[in-house]
């Protein structure tokens, strides 16, 4: 594939992933994060994908294709069926802090991961280097997320935001891992988010509802 | 040069003066067709500024001079802003270039005539709509500022007519992530500055609600016609900016007769298909709670910061 074709796909998804990440943030109805995460993992398959392409290695074409149907079909579906559950909690209604602040603190977490990314910049200036710095984001977007939302749903989504800026970064800067322990990672992933989606439905069967700062003290 | 600059900006404020109600007149009637009405028809924006302009305007009592004044102010900087902007052609004057800060400056002296307007009545709603409105535009401003400067950095000029000459040149930046960031951010602004939905309902009268209708309550007659067809205007002059950023194909690079036709042509096109999207999304949306606009209006301060933020990974790449 000619270079120019190949910056400029690696750009866009790179911002397709960035963008995302931001509308995760700023969406607060569960059903429109889980589906903008969809979009993300479709977006980092189409990424690995790419970059496979360039690199002419079957390999990380086939991780692209790994890459999709877990994050882009599977997880998705997953979450989906844990909020399917109930209707009336299908929305963060009070996150820690408001969206305007953390559409702000995302701003400035998109800067601090440019300045913090700059000694990896360095390193290089082909495309796949200057997109690091949105994996970077994604992790620090990831941890805002996690950190800031009450539901245990918006929680999980969080962590796969964070899970997903972490492979970004991985691909863009090591053109990938072997297909072994790309195996091995997604599924830990895939048993962490099967895991976590037991535990809400009992904590939601058990208390009836899912926000988890209600549970701060120990009962018998 | 500065002749050519001269029939540029002469057809562009006749041709956006002409297509603006009409642009109006096809978003009320896709609204009505989707649901399910029949609506009065492309033509009926022109037929209300008709007779709104025969008919006396009636001052209450105490109003000022402003009154008049407001609404001509108003007309006034549409009209500049639509020679302005690089609608047409990109050829310009040599000593007023169409620079993105100028048009701003432009398009908010009309937004103060109008909060004025709102003000001078001496009513409660009047006053409200302008305190909204101002609150808004000042949300609007730093996005509108920060994604032009993101859509500048490439060309290394905030001047619009060379961004979209730019454009035309290399079509290929038109996909890349920085200018479809900026341009998703200006169009929420634009979508904000212009009263539409989700921030402004312009049908409504309902008093909680309504932003542009409470400033222009109390004016009738001519003033409510130049009113009118001021904000038309502002409305016509911004899709038609954006979507020449986003298509710039059509626009003029010098003067000819087949030339400023076929820029016509692709103006009316490129109006007639931004109008009836928008629309057909206003169909779907809701207007936001008035204390929900900030967050509106931060996530495209977002965007456009992302805009400024991926030039520079560009640049270095």
């Amino acid at each position: 594939m000619p270079e120019s074709t190949y910056t400029q796909l690696v750009e866009l998804s790179a911002a397709l992933l960035l963008l995302c990440a931001v509308l995760i943030v700023w969406r607060r109805s569960l059903g429109a994060q889980i589906r903008l995460l969809a979009v993300q993992g479709w977006a980092l398959a189409g990424l690995v994908a790419v970059l496979g392409v360039h690199e002419d290695s079957v390999e990380l074409v086939s991780v692209a294709v790994l890459v999709a149907v877990l994050k882009g079909v599977v997880l998705p579906r997953v979450l989906s069926r844990t909020t399917a559950a109930d209707r009336a909690a299908a929305r963060e209604e009070t996150p820690l802090i408001n969206t305007t602040a953390s559409l702000l603190a995302v701003s400035f977490l998109t800067m601090l991961a440019y300045l913090v990314s700059r000694p990896v910049l360095v390193l290089g200036s082909t495309p796949a280097v200057a997109a690091v710095p949105v994996g970077v984001a994604m992790t620090l977007l990831g941890f805002l997320v996690l950190s800031t939302r009450r539901h245990a749903v918006s929680q999980l989504i969080g962590f796969l935001l964070l899970d997903n800026g972490i492979a970004t970064v991985a691909f863009l800067t090591a053109g990938g891992v072997p297909l072994v322990v790309e195996l091995g990672v997604s599924l830990d992933v895939l048993l962490v988010v099967l895991i976590l989606q037991v535990l809400t439905s009992r904590i939601r069967t058990e208390f009836g509802d899912a926000d988890l700062d209600d549970m701060t003290e120990l009962h018998d | 040069m500065s002749a050519s600059a001269a029939v540029f900006s002469l057809s562009q404020v006749l041709v956006v003066v002409a297509l603006s109600p009409l642009v109006i007149g096809l978003m009320r009637t896709v609204r009505a067709r989707l649901e399910g009405r029949v609506g009065g028809g492309v033509l009926q924006p022109w037929r209300d500024l008709r007779k709104l302009l025969r008919k006396e305007p009636l001052v209450a009592d105490g109003r000022s001079w402003w009154a008049v004044a407001g609404p001509l102010l108003l007309m006034s900087s549409s009209l500049a802003v639509c020679a302005l902007t690089p609608l047409l052609g990109t050829v310009t004057f040599d000593r007023l270039p169409d620079d993105l800060f100028v048009v701003v400056s432009v398009l908010l002296l009309g937004t103060v005539a109008v909060a004025l307007v709102g003000l001078d009545a001496g009513t409660a709603f009047g006053g409200m709509g302008s305190s909204r409105h101002m609150t808004i535009s000042a949300l609007v401003e730093p996005t509108v500022l920060l994604s032009v400067y993101a859509l500048s950095i490439p060309v290394g000029s905030s001047v619009l007519s060379e961004i979209v000459e730019a454009r035309l040149d290399d079509p290929a930046t038109v996909l890349s992530p920085v200018s479809l960031l900026a341009l998703l951010a200006l169009t929420i602004a634009v979508v904000a500055e212009t009263g539409r939905l989700p921030v402004d309902n312009p049908a409504t009268h309902l008093e909680l609600t309504m932003i542009h209708e409470a400033m222009v309550l109390e004016s009738s007659g001519r003033d409510l016609a130049w009113l009118e067809l001021g904000s038309w205007l502002r409305l016509g002059a911004l899709m038609g900016l954006v979507s020449t950023l986003l298509v710039p194909w059509g626009v003029a690079s010098e003067l000819s007769v087949v030339g400023l036709l076929v820029a016509i042509l692709a103006l009316a096109a490129k109006l007639a298909v931004a109008a009836t999207v928008l629309a057909a999304v206003e169909v779907a949306l809701a207007k936001v709670r008035l204390f929900r606009v900030p967050e509106l209006m931060a996530g495209s301060f977002v965007l456009a910061f992302l805009a400024v933020t991926a030039s520079y990974l560009v640049v270095q790449g």
